[in-house]
């Protein structure tokens, strides 16, 4: 059971977002969804897509290329959404993460893996936990539940609100 | 990590203080019920004992302490009094800390323990032991389980003097009566002879037999068959009455006490003086000793079944089921739902007769398990009422005023998590009632009013909502104060012209506070915005009425349910949205031409009278093409009415409310999601929240100047 854990803990989902790599760590990865319609609720910034849902339950759904800045691009098949479970405001929730596609599930040692760059990313910092290297590419393993806390998501919508207004 | 054993205990346990609390209040206001002071002393004799049983001591020990003191008061030899349930609240108090706190941490409470002992200690001292019970010659035979329609039959029976020449055995019948049911026996034995008149086979003495069995006359007759001839038998089912009975008929003395010519020391000293009337009897030789243990007998077993009917009716048959377990049900009631009109869809896609037959009574099925199972979860409000009296008692001990908390429509049934979020908001607004509004005593007394306030409470069904009201007579709101005082914290500038109930409404404003100075109680701020936030979080209403001098009527419309709704299912573009039926009242056309003649403002002309509406569209940002005619939902919440211009009205439909989670905390134009049958989600409307927002664009406020 422990070894598990262990395996478990080094595994990572990648998914594209234009051309970089990100990862997430698989024990956060519930399911991984075709793209469906998305419910978009009224007054919210871009990056909430919506909702969906998933078997019954009402799941938001956040698009990764503009929480991350980048342009936005049309659905096409190989779009996916990552199902994660994130820790927000304390409490366990779950969230769809809308990506380009979805790539592999990669094993990654710990000695693999490198703290974040201070430099040389678009990305905010503060949601990287380190730099995978595989076959002598560089993975962006993205810390998700910095990515999704509910701070940096009001914050968020209060700079757009201020923007609108 | 405690036992689970422990934790049955200790959930009694708060059950039995609440009600411990609830039967104290009433004692205070009718001190002589002998009801509720079995009542109290069963609920400490419960708490000792199995407290006890799960070791814990500490609790048990004191309880001892408390119901011995009941003991006397039961035994009717220490009066109610204001100082015994004044104690008693505390030591229900000191027993809720010590259920409260781990094992370790009991020893700080041990000095108040001690301290409370002593009084009830010294409360009782004074009093003689209970003088002894006098031992009767009684056969009493106990056969469990009093069934539900049991009688209680007097049975008299005197044998022939020669009964036992032909070789019967009375002890042998007797014995067969038992077998029936509870049967307590009592022999007269007045007309056994002197022994030189003694026939040693003949048969003197007589029994009265009282006998609670469902076995009906026949069978007891039956027991009789074969010596029917040979002896005078007489059945008589007693009539145990209705448990009301006795209620309305006063006392002599309690009439006199009442009209406050005698005090209830004085009537206890006098009667201590009387004999009972069976002594009297008895010594006046007219009845035996005999047939007074008899008919006091009678008098027992029957007290005992009407005691027994009434813990029946009391617990009815209920079942305790954890609060999750129903949460899950609800939940898969849900689903279920949402579900159902999935099926009910295909069917009517698919026009195939048989499906749309089982589809249909699918439909019918599920609407009833959806009502059985949200009417599980309604509780009746009185648990949150009796809640309040002892609040109103403490807090107006605390301010030094009179206050008395007058509840109706306590059995109004509302769900169980509603009844829990509405706690918090009614302490606020009793609260405040009584700080601002009950003015001192003397002050009433000047204003022509009684000395003590009157806070009434009152719940009733509305529709699908209930109506809670909270009224006082106290000195209500002066509407020219909160006006400079809106004016002076920048809430509305000092020109602005508002009516009455806009004035009275700025209480709601966030940061108002109408107390001139801040008391423990209330006025710290966090007022009336935070009593309305939490009522609308509810889905629910707030309203102020106020005369001044004469009092305020806060009045909460509240919806019986928060996890299923009846609504309407509009579309606007791609989206579908849901408002709550509840607050429809009705939908109109809105063709181009009417746009155009409106001339930019939005205003529809229903029957004469203009309505404003909001294009949800606009307000919303949703692109598209504008359909030919569009739809206005017309909707009104407290008088007002505001129209919703939508694409499509679709039809009713069943939602099924979905919270969205955290992440959308912060929109406020949508109060949550549902399923629809088609699998997507739609997304429902805060209609409480647009019409605010309306009235603060103005739209509002251009209707009332046409």
């Amino acid at each position: 059971m422990a070894a598990e854990d262990l395996e478990q803990m080094n595994q990572y989902l990648t998914f594209k977002l234009d051309e970089e790599v990100f990862a997430l760590e698989i024990a956060k990865v519930r399911e991984v969804l075709d793209f469906t319609d998305v419910t978009k609720v009224p007054q919210t910034p871009n990056f909430m897509r919506g909702v969906i849902n998933l078997r019954g339950s009402v799941v938001p759904v956040v698009d990764m290329r503009i929480k991350f800045s980048m342009s936005e691009a049309e659905a096409t098949v190989n779009t996916c959404i990552i199902i994660a479970e994130v820790i927000m405001d304390g409490e366990p929730s779950v969230l769809g993460a809308l990506v380009d596609s979805v790539q592999e599930v990669l094993e990654l040692d710990p000695d693999q893996i490198e703290p974040p760059p201070r430099i040389g990313t678009k990305l905010d910092t503060e949601f990287i936990r380190g730099m995978g290297k595989h076959n002598d590419d560089f993975i962006i393993i993205l810390d998700i539940n910095r990515v999704f806390s509910a701070d940096e998501i009001s914050l968020i919508q209060q700079n757009s609100d201020a923007a609108e207004a | 990590m405690q036992d689970a054993p422990q934790n049955a205990f200790k959930e009694e346990a708060y059950e039995l203080l609440s009600e411990l609390e609830d039967s104290l209040l009433e004692l205070e206001e009718q001190p002589d019920d002998h009801d509720t002071v079995s009542k109290v002393f069963r609920a400490m004799h419960t708490i000792k004992g199995s407290g006890a049983m799960f070791g814990f001591t500490t609790i048990s020990e004191f309880t001892h302490e408390v119901e011995t003191v009941f003991d006397l008061v039961r035994n009717g030899e220490l009066p109610v009094s204001k100082q015994l349930v004044d104690l008693s609240l505390k030591a229900r108090d000191h027993i809720l800390s010590l259920l409260d706190c781990e094992a370790e941490e009991q020893e700080q409470y041990a000095a108040q323990g001690a301290e409370l002992v002593v009084r009830f200690q010294a409360l009782a001292g004074g009093v003689s032991a209970p003088a002894e019970v006098v031992a009767t010659t009684i056969v009493e035979v106990q056969k469990d389980a009093h069934k539900d329609d049991a009688t209680t039959y007097r049975i008299r029976f005197r044998p022939a003097r020669d009964i036992m020449h032909n070789g019967t055995s009375i002890a042998q019948l007797l014995d067969e009566l038992a077998e029936l049911g509870t049967c307590r026996t009592i022999a007269h034995k007045t007309n056994i002879r002197a022994l030189d008149e003694l026939d040693p086979e003949g048969c003197y003495a007589s029994w009265d037999i009282i006998l609670t069995s469902d076995c009906g006359e026949d069978a007891i007759r039956d027991v009789f068959i074969f010596v029917e001839d040979d002896c005078e038998l007489i059945i008589k089912a007693i009539d145990i009455g209705d448990d009301d009975d006795g209620m309305d008929r006063k006392r002599l003395g309690d009439i006199l006490i009442e009209r406050g010519e005698i005090s209830q020391a004085e009537i206890d000293e006098v009667l201590a003086k009387n004999k009972r009337i069976g002594d009297l009897l008895v010594e006046a030789q007219l009845v035996s000793r005999d047939q007074v243990d008899s008919a006091l007998l009678e008098q027992q077993e029957i007290r005992k079944l009407k005691e027994k009917k009434k813990e029946k009716s009391q617990s009815a048959s209920s079942l305790r089921v954890p609060a999750d377990k129903l949460d899950d049900l609800v939940n898969l009631v849900g689903e279920m739902v949402t579900v159902k009109s999935r099926l009910s869809q295909v069917a009517n896609l698919s026009h195939d007769a048989e499906l749309l037959s089982i589809a249909e009574e699918v439909e019918r099925l599920t609407e009833d398990l959806r009502d059985s199972t949200l009417n599980i979860r309604m509780l009746p409000i009185g648990s949150t009422f009796s809640k309040f009296k002892r609040l109103v008692r403490d807090i107006s001990a605390d301010l030094g005023k009179e206050v008395e908390l007058k509840t109706t429509g306590a059995d109004t049934e509302l769900d169980k998590t509603v009844i829990e979020q509405l706690n918090d908001p009614l302490i606020h607004i009793i609260r405040n009632s009584m700080d601002h509004g009950i003015e001192m005593p003397d002050d009433r007394v000047a204003a022509g009013k009684s000395r003590s306030g009157q806070v009434h409470l009152s719940a009733q069904h509305s529709g699908d909502s209930v109506i809670i009201k909270i009224t006082d007579d106290g000195k209500g709101m002066d509407s020219e104060v909160i006006r400079q005082k809106a004016i002076s914290k920048g809430i509305i500038g000092a020109d602005e012209q508002l009516t009455h109930n806009d004035i009275l409404n700025l209480v709601f404003a966030p940061g108002f506070s109408t107390a001139q100075q801040v008391t423990g109680l209330s006025g710290r701020g966090v007022g009336m915005d935070v009593v309305k936030r939490a009522i609308e979080s509810l889905r629910g209403s707030i309203t102020l009425e106020s005369e001044k001098g004469q009092g305020s009527v806060v009045s909460l419309r509240i919806p019986l349910t928060l996890a299923i709704i009846e609504s309407l299912l509009v579309q606007i573009g791609d989206g579908r949205y849901v408002l709550p039926l509840s607050t429809v009242e009705e939908c109109v056309e809105l063709t181009a031409k009417d746009i155009r003649d409106a001339h930019g403002r939005n205003l529809a002309r229903v029957r004469g009278h203009l309505i404003p509406y909001v294009p949800l569209r606009e307000e919303f940002a949703i692109d598209g093409k504008l359909p030919t005619v569009q739809q206005i939902v017309i909707t009104q919440i407290n008088g007002q009415q505001l129209g919703f211009v939508v694409d499509n009205v679709i039809g009713e439909h069943q939602t099924v409310i979905k919270s969205l989670g955290p992440m959308y905390r912060d929109v406020q134009c949508v109060s949550g999601a549902t399923i629809l049958g088609d699998g997507s989600v739609a997304l429902i409307l805060d209609i409480v929240y647009l019409m605010q927002k309306a009235s603060e664009d103005g739209r509002m406020q251009r209707v009332e100047n046409e």
